[in-house]
């Protein structure tokens, strides 16, 4: 019994000495392979007496038991240790800097992220989208809209012309989207409710003047709609604009050619700090010009304006890009800067809905 | 238009406060850009007398004064005032003062070694003029030690409009004041009609002469004032003149810019001595000059109006008067004119020579005609009070037009155009208190607009008088009704396709620029544009003279602007519209973008993951690929062709076409005269995609997709090297490889190019990997092996290219 305790000591020791897997395995085919020394022991069992066997079978049996369940757990531990071996050797460094996937660089100009702010407030009130050529006719630019040949309130547009044709004709680049209210009276029939947005032109050129801006139109023909409902689609519109619950507008007299009667609308605002705040604060702030459209061009579009009546409004969409969004000058939209454009520009995805916000 | 609190208030009667009186003049129209408070900004400056005037120690140029200020102190004052001296009396600034017109506050100085305690101030500092050759120098017995802004009566505020071009009748502040009136502020005091009789017929006959042409005036009213006295005008008129920025002159020209101010009535003042013979209006004749009284001299032609007498040109009628016959000190007989001008023939003849001035600003709006006559009294009446003399009777050529209408007004129009209830008989205060003739009963009533409304024209103008003075505010807010429940598709295809081309482009890295319409000649010219009909008459410079052809010059002077400021790896790209001709339908939209330097898809610049290659030709290619894909096109079925246009380097660039004719997107690199011609550097990939060439889909019935066809069974993989000429389009190759059996090959893709040892001079080897996808049933040997031999002949009968050994 003593040789067997023995060799249970060296086994033990050997395995829990050895350092790989193969040691083990070696250690393993030594005790308990065929020729191993417990198997050896083993086969020394027939030839022993049955008393001998009695306390030798169990005793073998218990020995080949405890070896293998030593060589078990040995075998679990060096797997283990190898794992994490080969875990540390397979280690970065995780806080390498990524490369910036594109979806993540690019950027939406404010200009068209702020068209689809429109878009998405006026579809929902049943408005269309409108649009018309950059080069336009004097006709339409001008005499359809009621501004009379040599009349000062041509003068202010400070128009940029093309040269004159043969036939006398002279083109121009349209000095505001209202060529549209005349292209759409005279296409569609009433009722008509479309937002026009586009680029218009004007020879002129400081810090908040450049030769292009744009400027979405508004115009709604039916046999009802009057001042009223126009004061209060403005207001609903700079409400969901500018993403405010109040907001409070002041709308005064005023003269354009095209609408009578013509009115300017001024906006709440806070002008004392750096950045202009809307809809708080006691200062004024011009935002648009609109007006009941003028007999005149409803004729002009071949409709009569005893039966038909309606209302348009004008709008920078720079100049309201620039209030929501804080950008302090008109030149940097046309200079495409990229640090400008990283700046105020928009990421790719975030399409303005009014389900899930507009700039949020 | 500018008037002062005081000068109103000659006009209107009221005790409104000056900010009550300014919210109401905008709430009716007539905007407030600016008060200004002289009394309030300059209240600390005092009247003080120099005591003594000594040379500065250390500086030639100034001097050290002894300043009394009234208070019983001496200051101490450093002034380089060339006038200042002993006994002078001027405008004393202290520490703590705010100057105006240099934007300082004052503080105790040190000038060369000699303390300052103050300032004496010229008048440029006080915002008074632009005066500033010397310090403001007062009478002696100005009083010392007192508001010096009181005393020269600037404490009345000066109130500017923006008067909008509908508005002749507010180019004077009588008008103002009869709007401020109807609107409740206060009572008009109506200007009284004299009429002075002549004691003798005027001298100077004056008749129209315009023969068979449109007479540009209409009419002209003239008289004669002898044994005047003309010296400089009274110390009110003058203070008023000044406030609103003019010049007082003297005493008789001072009363036409009176009238002009006061009643929107311009005048004319001749020194009668200095005509001769009669006066004639009539068209300038071509080579005719005059001197005008601003100091300029103007050629006319048969456009332009003129008054003349024997010795030539006396006046652009209605514009300018003449140096020649202006008044001046030594006038003794004067000549008043009030005449009637053609609106658009003094528009056209000041657009023309390039000359405003307050008659044509008001003569081009429409001045009252039915106050020709009175406005001519009103101002012999000013020069007899204020120069004495004779007056003579009135000659006229020429009749006063009858411009009176009558509107028929049925009292609803207010409700249906302005959506506000307003009673009947508000309706008639407001009208007849605005000057407005109200006549009859019921539902309709007669209307007729006063002579100083021009702009009146009809039913919707006089809803406008009406609202805008009850107040725009009474309108209620009234919901716009919705048009059935949920709102449909509002934009139209090529909306939908330029916001997808926009956003998808953006997802590549790109940022979205947007640049001016308008290009320089040269750089229309090197992109195919450059037509006469697209150039500019009048561009605001030679760099914006031309439509743009392609957006891609814009574009690369913005790349190439990033790159100076240090940005080189720059991804770029605008959706815009270009012009291939000035109608309509020659307008039309592109996508098109620029990448430069290593702005690739995956990055730009260096990384520890690997340095971004310069951009090229792919880059490009798959931009406008990925465009293509976004707005619908099949690109599958898109034809690469390598016809570029000639700006693009001809081997690194191509274009994608939908059939032989019709080119969906260019995309290259850019040709190295083309880089030189713009003076920009490369790396440089561009594309343009051509959004509207791509057609309408056609419209398909529901939005079902259809089932899906996946096979159950495994596909197989076979790879092919073929040799083929090196001149060889790979996608002649790919073409071959897919049509070799159109139902088992599912894919080809090519995965290697290869040129150098093992494959002959001139040749190079193409690898492709085919896919097969059973159908049916699982493929044998002898099946694959078959379409494997289709594949090697179809790939060797289009090119010629044998299976690689």
């Amino acid at each position: 019994m003593s040789d067997l305790n023995t060799l249970e000591t060296d086994l033990i020791a050997a395995i829990e000495n050895a350092d790989s897997e193969t040691g083990l395995e070696e250690i393993r085919v030594a005790a308990l392979g065929k020729k191993g020394s417990i198997s050896e022991q083993m086969k020394t069992l027939g030839k022993m007496s049955p008393e001998e066997r009695k306390t030798m079978g169990p005793a073998l049996n218990g020995l080949k038991a405890k070896i293998t369940d030593a060589i078990a757990a040995r075998k679990a531990v060096l797997e283990e240790s190898a794992l994490e071996a080969r875990l540390a050797n397979e280690t970065v460094d995780v806080t390498l800097p990524l490369r910036p996937s594109p979806a993540e660089t690019g950027r939406i100009h404010p200009v068209s992220q702020v068209i689809d702010e429109l878009t998405a407030i006026f579809a929902d009130m049943g408005f269309s989208i409108a649009e018309g050529p950059d080069i336009e006719t004097d006709e339409l630019n001008f005499t359809s809209l009621n501004f009379p040949e040599g009349h000062p309130a041509r003068e202010m547009h400070d128009t940029f012309f093309f040269n004159e044709k043969e036939d006398g004709e002279r083109l121009l680049l349209r000095t505001h989207t209202s060529p549209v209210q005349i292209r759409t009276m005279r296409d569609q029939e009433p009722p008509i409710r479309v937002i026009i947005p586009g680029r218009t032109y004007r020879c002129d050129s400081d810090q908040t003047h450049t030769p292009m801006f744009h400027q979405v139109e508004g115009l709604v023909i039916d046999k009802e709609s009057h001042f009223g409902h126009l004061k209060w689609i403005l207001e609903e519109f700079c409400k969901a604009f500018f993403e405010v619950d109040d907001i409070k507008m002041r709308f005064r007299p005023s003269f354009f050619p095209f609408t009578e009667p013509s009115m300017e609308v001024d906006i709440q605002c806070d002008r004392s700090g750096a950045e202009v705040k809307i809809g708080e604060g006691a200062d004024w702030l011009e935002i648009l010009g609109c007006g009941m459209v003028h007999p005149n061009v409803i004729r002009n579009c071949g409709l009569d304006p005893d039966v038909y009546q309606g209302f348009a409004w004008g709008m920078g969409i720079d100049r309201i890009a620039m209030l929501k969004y804080g950008m302090p000058d008109l030149r940097a939209f046309f200079d495409a800067d990229v640090r400008w454009i990283q700046h105020y520009g928009f990421r790719p995805l975030d399409l303005p809905t009014l389900f899930g916000g507009l700039s949020s | 238009m500018k008037f002062t609190l005081s000068w109103l208030k000659e006009h209107l009667e009221t005790d409104a406060s000056l900010d009550e009186i300014v919210e109401k003049l905008t709430m009716i129209g007539l905007e407030v850009e600016e008060v200004s408070d002289r009394a309030a900004r300059l209240a600390h400056f005092k009247i003080a007398k120099v005591l003594e005037a000594e040379q500065h120690p250390n500086a030639d140029r100034l001097k050290v004064l002894k300043v009394d200020p009234g208070t019983g102190e001496t200051l101490q004052i450093v002034c380089g005032a060339p006038n200042a001296r002993a006994g002078l009396v001027g405008v004393l600034g202290r520490p703590g003062d705010y100057v105006p017109g240099i934007d300082i506050t004052l503080s105790v100085g040190k000038i060369r070694d000699v303390e300052s305690f103050g300032m004496m101030c010229s008048e440029r500092e006080l915002e008074l003029s632009d005066e500033h050759d010397g310090i403001i120098d007062l009478p002696e017995d100005a009083p010392v030690g007192e508001s010096y802004a009181t005393w020269a009566g600037l404490d009345d505020p000066i109130i500017e409009i923006g008067l909008t071009p509908n508005r002749p009748d507010c180019t004077g502040v009588y008008g103002i004041a009869r709007d401020l009136a109807a609107a409740g502020i206060g009572k008009l005091k109506e200007r009284s009609h004299t009429q002075i009789k002549g004691s003798f017929p005027c001298p100077t006959e004056v008749s129209l002469e315009f023969g068979a042409t449109q007479p540009l005036c209409k009419a002209f009213g003239l008289r004669m004032v002898r044994g005047v006295k003309n010296g400089p005008s009274p110390k009110w008129m003058q203070d008023r003149l000044r406030a609103i920025g003019l010049r007082p002159i003297n005493t008789l020209v001072d009363i036409t810019n009176y009238m002009t101010f006061d009643q929107g009535r311009p005048l004319h003042v001749f020194d009668a001595a200095k005509v001769k013979g009669d006066l004639v209006v009539r068209r300038g004749v071509k080579g005719e000059t005059i001197d005008g009284l601003n100091g300029k001299s103007y050629e006319v032609d048969d456009s332009v109006c003129v008054i003349a007498d024997d010795q030539g040109l006396e006046s652009l009628g209605g514009i300018l008067g003449g140096e020649v016959s202006g008044c001046t000190e030594s006038t003794s007989d004067v000549l008043i004119e009030s005449a009637l001008w053609d609106e658009d023939g003094i528009a056209a003849t000041g657009r023309k020579l390039g000359v405003n001035t307050d008659a044509r600003y008001r003569f081009e709006r429409g001045v009252d005609p039915d106050y020709m006559l009175p406005g001519l009294e009103a101002a012999t009446k000013m020069v007899l009070d204020l120069c004495g003399g004779e007056s003579s009777e009135v000659v006229q050529a020429g009749e006063v037009p009858d411009t009176s209408k009558i509107i028929e007004f049925p009292y609803s129009e207010v409700k249906r155009l302005a959506g506000v209830d307003v009673a009947v008989v508000e309706m008639n205060m407001t009208l007849r208190a605005l000057g407005f003739w109200v006549s009859g009963s019921g539902d309709t009533v007669k209307v007729a607009p006063p002579s100083w409304r021009p702009d009146v024209e009809g039913k919707a103008d006089l809803v406008e008088e009406i609202v805008r003075i009850i107040g725009l505010d009474r309108v209620p807010n009234t919901p716009l009704p919705r048009q059935g429940s949920v709102s449909g598709k509002v934009l139209t295809a090529g909306q939908i396709r330029r916001n997808k081309a926009r956003r998808t482009l953006a997802t590549r890295g790109l940022n979205e620029a947007v640049t001016w319409s308008f290009i320089s000649e040269d750089r229309a010219d090197l992109f195919g544009g450059g037509d006469a009909a697209l150039k500019l008459a009048n561009p605001i410079s030679s760099d914006m003279s031309d439509m743009r052809p392609s957006l891609l010059p814009g574009l690369l002077a913005a790349a190439q602007r990033n790159a100076d400021r240090g940005y080189g790896d720059v991804g770029l790209f605008e959706v815009g519209q270009v012009f291939a001709g000035d109608k309509p339908e020659e307008q039309s939209m592109v996508a098109s973008g620029v990448r430069r330097g290593t702005a690739t898809l995956d990055g730009a610049g260096r990384h520890w993951s690997g340095t971004a290659k310069p951009v090229d030709v792919f880059d490009a290619k798959a931009d406008a690929v990925a465009a293509l894909a976004a707005i619908g096109a099949p690109v599958d079925k898109l034809q690469v062709y390598t016809d570029a246009p000639n700006y693009f380097h001809p081997g690194r660039s191509g274009t994608l076409k939908l059939g032989p004719k019709n080119t969906l997107a260019v995309f290259g690199e850019l040709h190295p005269r083309t880089l030189r011609a713009l003076d920009i550097e490369g790396p440089l990939a561009v594309f343009e995609v051509l959004l509207d060439n791509l057609p309408q889909p056609k419209g398909k019935g529901g939005r079902s997709k259809g089932a899906l066809n996946a096979s159950g069974l495994m596909p197989v993989r076979r790879d092919f090297a073929f040799v083929v000429d090196k001149g060889l389009s790979a996608e002649t190759l790919l073409k071959a490889a897919r049509g070799a059996d159109k139902t088992l090959i599912n894919d080809v893709t090519l995965f290697d190019i290869y040129e150098g040892p093992g494959v002959d001079e001139g040749k190079k080897s193409l690898a492709i990997d085919v896919v097969l996808q059973p159908r049916q049933k699982t493929l044998t040997d002898e099946e694959i092996d078959g379409i494997s031999q289709k594949i090697i002949s179809a790939v060797k009968k289009a090119t010629g290219g044998e299976l690689r050994g």
